[in-house]
């Protein structure tokens, strides 16, 4: 019974089913898992009479029959969810305390599936960011080398489910927020297709990029939680998609023989680190002992993702965050002269270097003479990258490469030069640009297995593989990363201080 | 085209955020190491091509909705002023601007 935070979540299940355990008993062992691990930095609010209260109905619900297959399962969300019951920050000042007067239609799903909410998650501020030092409530230290960062921006989701505080967790990704942290924390996460899920009471950072997804142990379970997760929500968000909610479990269990698996050239040039690119390949060679055939293919434009998406984004988010202005809700100034300068305080005190920067960036390009040069001239740009990825559809089925060029680095690494890290984005965020299902599953190990290594870890650093999908074909992925985690076990394995 | 301080001034103000003077200079630095890398997309041709604001419209026509102008909500005043920093007799408070 002390192993319960290393079970799959059908395993959980069915241990509540037979009454093996109660809703209750399973949300206290997450819970003092997170009161013994607070040092890494993962939890931003908890709130244990809430938790066990919704541990209790789930229990009723147990009783009565009820299959529910995520019935009393304790699961976290990224601070980035609004929610009744919790504070919401963002992981920003500017929202300290504050208390949302409803519940994302996310975590209304998946609290209406009967899942039991722990908590909130630590991120980086806005969601911007990919180490979540950018958060304003403090770091969130990896499991694996706590000298390190878990990636981000999701990154108190990917330690939360790597150092088993819960079950699984959900995170959100614009350019790559679910699939950097969870390569880095040796965990596995989905990104769906653009629209697939509701934005509605995800606070929002890049409204044409943000998507919700799960992050969890295996690709089994990543399954589960984005089936309840996505859906229509026609009336609470415009770019919600009508389609009917899915299965995304269905097609785990195929083979995935004869498979053609897309491998761009773009994704395996200079920038990409050796330890990375041995554990990359040795895993493309496990598909391709499981069938699969491996196709070389070309995104032509991958390096022009980093200008584009770093224009596209900081607009949005300039226009997005206009709403913190100290008036309706969040951080107001103490002293000011006028409502201009409250405003203008409000804003300086409660954002942080990189809100403000993304800030400065979108006014800047959305200005007037500098509209079409940069953010037209990058929405083109953006069709372009979408067509390449449609063409290279043509010729195979699914595309892997790495999620990141190295692994999980130190933390203060790259805080003082905000370019290196848009940079380490790279492999992320064409498919975000084009709003293709992306997600990555753990496949191997860097640094200190390869004595060649080139971060110089002292220990075993997880890589990641990313697996980008055409339009709605998130069944496929987790259908291809199952079958290659019934023939593995780097999704089973966990940091040495998890035992 | 490196930007000058004079521009940051300008955005920092139709952002309106404050910037302290060591701050201003940073991002000065920041920003323009920015727009380096942004550089090489002033080199692709874009001729012919339509800005794609919603990605789905790659493969199918995108219409964004818009609901039925009907009312939804309760009045739910309450709740939502809780959060606000300043509220007087349910109506938000903003420094005197009309003298």
């Amino acid at each position: 019974m002390n192993d319960l935070h290393l079970q799959s979540l059908s395993g959980l299940r069915g241990m509540l089913s037979k009454k093996e355990l109660s809703a209750p008993e399973l949300a206290q062992h997450f819970l003092n898992r997170i009161k013994a691990n607070t040092h890494l930095g993962a939890f931003l609010a908890t709130d244990e009479a809430i938790t066990l209260r919704q541990a209790a109905v789930a229990q009723k619900r147990i009783d009565a029959g009820d299959a529910a297959p995520l019935l009393g399962l304790p699961i976290a969300h990224k601070d980035i969810f609004v929610t009744k019951d919790w504070p919401t920050t963002a992981g920003s000042k500017i929202l300290h305390d504050y208390r949302s007067p409803f519940d994302s239609t996310v975590v209304s799903n998946l609290a209406g599936e009967g899942a039991v909410c722990l908590g909130k998650l630590n991120c980086d501020e806005f969601a911007m960011g990919s180490t979540n030092e950018n958060s304003a409530y403090g770091k969130a230290l990896n499991p694996w080398d706590t000298s390190r960062i878990p990636g981000g921006s999701s990154g108190g989701s990917a330690v939360a489910v790597a150092a088993g505080l819960a079950a699984a967790a959900t995170g959100t990704d614009t350019g790559g927020s679910i699939r950097q942290p969870a390569a880095f924390c040796g965990i596995t996460g989905i990104k769906p297709t653009y629209g697939r899920a509701s934005r509605y009471g995800m606070v929002a950072f890049a409204s044409s990029l943000d998507q919700a997804g799960p992050m969890a142990r295996s690709a089994e379970d990543c399954a589960l939680l984005l089936s309840a997760m996505c859906g229509p929500d026609l009336d609470r968000d415009s770019t919600s998609l009508d389609m009917p909610a899915e299965d995304y479990s269905r097609d785990l269990a195929k083979p995935i023989q004869s498979l053609r698996i897309g491998i761009p050239k773009e994704f395996f040039g200079e920038g990409l680190s050796n330890d990375v690119r041995s554990a990359i390949d040795i895993a493309l060679k496990e598909l391709e002992k499981l069938g699969c055939k491996l196709i070389p293919i070309s995104l032509p434009r991958t390096e022009l993702s980093i200008p584009v998406y770093y224009i596209i984004a900081p607009a949005e988010a300039s226009s997005n965050l206009s709403r913190f202005d100290g008036v309706k809700f969040g951080h107001r100034a103490e002293k000011f002269t006028d409502l201009s300068d409250m405003y203008k305080k409000t804003r300086a005190e409660g954002f942080g270097d990189e809100a403000k920067r993304r800030i400065m960036i979108g006014a800047y390009v959305l200005s007037h003479g500098y509209y079409d040069a940069y953010y037209l001239q990058a929405q083109k740009i953006r069709r372009m990258i979408s067509d390449d990825f449609q063409q290279a559809f043509n010729e195979c089925d699914v595309i892997a490469g790495p999620v990141a060029p190295t692994v999980a680095w130190k933390i203060g690494e790259k805080s003082d030069d905000p370019v290196a890290n848009y940079l380490a984005d790279i492999f992320t965020l064409p498919a975000s640009l084009a709003g293709l299902p992306g997600m990555s599953l753990p496949v191997g190990f860097g640094a200190a297995s390869m004595p060649s290594s080139d971060t110089g870890t002292d220990k075993p650093m997880p890589v990641g593989m990313q697996l980008i999908g055409n339009y709605f074909k998130e069944a496929q992925l987790l259908n291809v990363a199952h079958q290659y985690q019934q023939a593995t076990d780097f999704h089973a394995r966990r940091p040495e201080a998890v035992s | 085209m490196a930007l000058q301080p004079s521009d940051i001034d300008r955005i920092a103000n139709l952002a309106r955020l404050e910037l302290r003077s060591g701050e201003a200079e940073r991002m000065l630095g920041s920003l323009n190491a920015f727009f380096d890398i942004v550089e090489q997309m002033k080199a692709v041709d874009t001729t012919g091509i339509e800005p794609l604001a919603h990605p789905i419209a790659v493969i199918q026509d995108i219409q964004l909705r818009l609901r039925a102008d009907v009312v939804s909500e309760s009045n739910n005043r309450e709740a939502n002023q809780k959060s606000a920093p300043s509220v007087e007799r349910g109506l938000f408070l903003v420094p005197k601007v009309i003298e």
